[in-house]
């Protein structure tokens, strides 16, 4: 079965392939832009790109699913990248993440049920001197405690777009 | 007179709260009618003092710090536009006992300069290598490159003139330059830092390996999770195309150096050169079998140098003041400074730039005065998820790489983790084959099967199944896969686990099944 796209991601997906193609390597740049543009890499892009750049479908398969920061269901309104290397765990990264699960109700690649929240793993944001860390839609947060978790998703929540 | 403030957007500082605080000083000095000029600058590196404002004084920059927003009426109340007392006063900053000790070169402008100027650059020693490069011949940049002694500050410590020498000997025609700046491993900031802090240096160090070997596009690979490098980054190119130290006529020589950005995606393979060469290309992240060097055979098939930022970003003195003062610096065949990053459970963490040959013990104790929780260290992971573990019996060790070697350990990009005796040390290495497992390109059968077979091993031990035989078994997994990886992911993931097994085999006693980790 083939997936289908909207109409109007499928005008966007078009207009950045035609945008970026003749740039030298383009497919990551153009994954890049179709997430920026859509939040996530719809499966019926991979058709649409592959076309665009005279690759084959499973060239571009490849790629979306080699890479970890490449989506291909819809995130949340945000997403909470919650860091799992060594430096975080020495400050207590575990506990936060089951705290994080808790807190939210849903476990690493899940998004909340009202929709507000997606939660990833991350491995490293370069923020080791202020560990444990977490990113929420490029923004960092450091030195997190439980309860600076949920303060930083009041605020998040909070914020006007 | 107007004063001038600082106060930093390094992202270490803003997750603290430096935004809010800049804000905050905005408002209040307008509230109370106070002229003053906000400037954002890197981090000085010394994180436990974030937010660390500045102010410009005739003694010198002061400091205050770690500064929450809520403070800022306070330090207007004591007159801290002209170095007013404040129980967050840090006196003149470069006085700072941590700072002062330290031997900056590469991070010698990063919490100095505003990063987003070039002409702060420029009055700060910027592009002084750039011009000494111009009036040489490429032979002779590459020469003082070689005579420096510079190694690859990624982790393999190859001689950095060596690959340049190779670049500049292939036949003229599309050469490129390629940062590695896929800087994953953690308890490593020290790249982050210095493109968010001073990033027309790494511009600059790119634009002398152009010149020096013949290439005229030079690559970036920024790893996904950096968006306040990538800002600051694509910032200061824009500012350096305006000034025209990059494009078709680079300071007047008629040269030609284009660079642009590229970002990764989340695969911690890429930061191996072969791969991230497959990931600017737009491809899967696979490691390539070598030969054909990249110096032969890279980007696009052409010759490419790959380096990382903290080399690039050191090759700019290195011309200026030329290879003797720069290679005056070190140890052994370790030459020049390296800056550490003091990470994880460590009270004063932060960049610590010294010169090679100090110990481990100085860095975790004089710089990091022990443990953030207080405890005893018990161990620290050095070089990344793929370094050992060394216990606290070694900590003598002297920062060298051949120091390290002696002790079977690494220094890969200069990053110390540090663990207090909480740690469960069988779940570390466990962690470690469950890192690989999860990162493997899936090219070489040990790394992408041996990776798993390593947890699953690990689990039995603990599990209390036939413990003694499975330690065997790890330790012949782990054999296998340094013996027979394609790259160091896989190659190198045994150093944690055999010294983890080594050095705290206490903790490799059954208990009950470990919880499965994310």
């Amino acid at each position: 079965m083939t997936p289908t796209l909207s109409p109007a991601h499928a005008d966007a997906i078009r207009r950045i392939v035609a945008d970026l193609k003749d740039r030298p390597g383009p497919l990551l740049e153009v994954l890049h832009a179709v997430q920026a543009a859509l939040g996530y890499v719809p499966d019926g892009a991979v058709t649409l790109v592959a076309q665009g750049l005279n690759l084959s479908r499973a060239e571009v398969h490849g790629v979306v699913t080699f890479y970890h920061y490449f989506r291909r269901t819809p995130p949340g309104k945000h997403v909470v990248s919650l860091c799992r290397a060594e430096a975080c765990q020495s400050m207590g990264a575990d506990a936060l993440a089951e705290h994080a699960k808790r807190k939210l109700g849903v476990d690493f690649h899940e998004t909340t049920a009202d929709g507000e929240f997606s939660l990833e793993p991350v491995f490293c944001l370069g923020n080791c001197a202020c560990s444990p860390a977490a990113m929420v839609d490029g923004r960092l947060y450091g030195r997190l405690s439980p309860e600076g978790f949920d303060a930083m998703l009041a605020t998040e929540q909070g914020r006007k777009e | 007179m107007t004063v001038t403030v600082y106060v930093p957007r390094d992202a270490s500082a803003l997750s603290v709260g430096a935004a809010h605080v800049a804000e905050a000083i905005s408002k209040e000095a307008s509230a109370r009618g106070v002229e003053l000029r906000l400037v954002r600058n890197g981090s000085r590196g010394a994180f436990w003092l974030e937010p660390l404002v500045e102010v410009v004084t005739p003694k010198g920059r002061l400091g205050y710090g770690p500064v929450k927003a809520a403070d800022v009426p306070s330090l207007f109340a004591a007159d801290f536009l002209n170095g007013g007392q404040h129980p967050l006063a840090l006196g003149v900053v470069d006085s700072i006992p941590w700072l002062a000790s330290q031997q900056r070169l590469t991070f010698a402008r990063v919490g100095i300069v505003d990063p987003t100027s070039v002409a702060d650059y420029v009055a700060n020693d910027g592009y002084q290598g750039l011009r000494r490069a111009l009036a040489q011949s490429p032979q002779a940049i590459v020469q003082a490159v070689l005579d420096s002694g510079l190694r690859g500050r990624g982790g393999a410590a190859f001689p950095t003139g060596i690959k340049w020498k190779t670049v500049l000997e292939q036949p003229a025609g599309q050469k490129y330059i390629t940062c590695n700046a896929d800087e994953g491993d953690s308890g490593t900031f020290s790249d982050r830092m210095l493109m968010e802090g001073d990033p027309l240096a790494l511009i600059e160090g790119m634009t002398i390996a152009g010149i020096a070997v013949g290439a005229t596009q030079g690559y970036i690979y920024l790893r996904a999770e950096y968006p306040h490098a990538y800002r600051a980054l694509n910032h200061a190119i824009a500012a350096a195309y305006q000034a025209r130290y990059l494009g078709n006529d680079v300071m007047g020589s008629g040269k030609r150096f284009d660079l642009e950005v590229r970002l990764g995606a989340g695969a911690y393979v890429c930061g191996e050169e072969t791969s991230m060469l497959e990931s600017l290309e737009g491809k899967r992240g696979e490691v390539r079998v070598r030969p054909p060097l990249p110096a032969i055979k890279g980007l696009f098939g052409q010759p490419t140098i790959v380096n990382n930022v903290m080399t690039l970003g050191s090759v700019p003195i290195i011309l200026h003041k030329g290879a003797d003062f720069y290679k005056d610096y070190g140890m052994g065949k370790s030459r020049g400074t390296l800056p550490l990053q003091l990470a994880g459970n460590i009270k004063r963490g932060g960049l610590v730039e010294r010169a090679f040959g100090v110990t481990l013990r100085e860095l975790l104790y004089d710089y990091g005065g022990g443990s953030a929780t207080g405890r005893p260290i018990r161990a620290v992971q050095v070089g990344g998820p793929l370094g050992a573990y060394i216990p606290a019996s070694q900590f003598d060790v002297a920062i060298d790489y051949e120091a390290l070697a002696g002790i079977g350990a690494l220094l890969g990009h200069g990053g110390i983790v540090v663990f207090d005796d909480t740690v469960d040390m069988a779940r570390m290495a466990r962690y470690a084959m469950e890192f690989c497992a999860v990162e493997s390109c899936g090219k070489c059968t040990p790394c992408r099967i041996g990776s798993t077979r390593g947890v699953e091993v690990i689990d039995r031990i603990l599990g209390g199944v036939e413990s003694e035989r499975n330690v065997r078994q790890l330790e012949e997994l782990c054999e296998l896969m340094l013996q027979g990886s394609l790259c160091g992911l896989g190659g190198m993931t045994p150093f944690p686990v055999t010294s983890a097994l080594k050095h705290f085999r206490e903790d490799f006693r059954p208990r009950r099944p470990l919880k499965q980790a994310s």
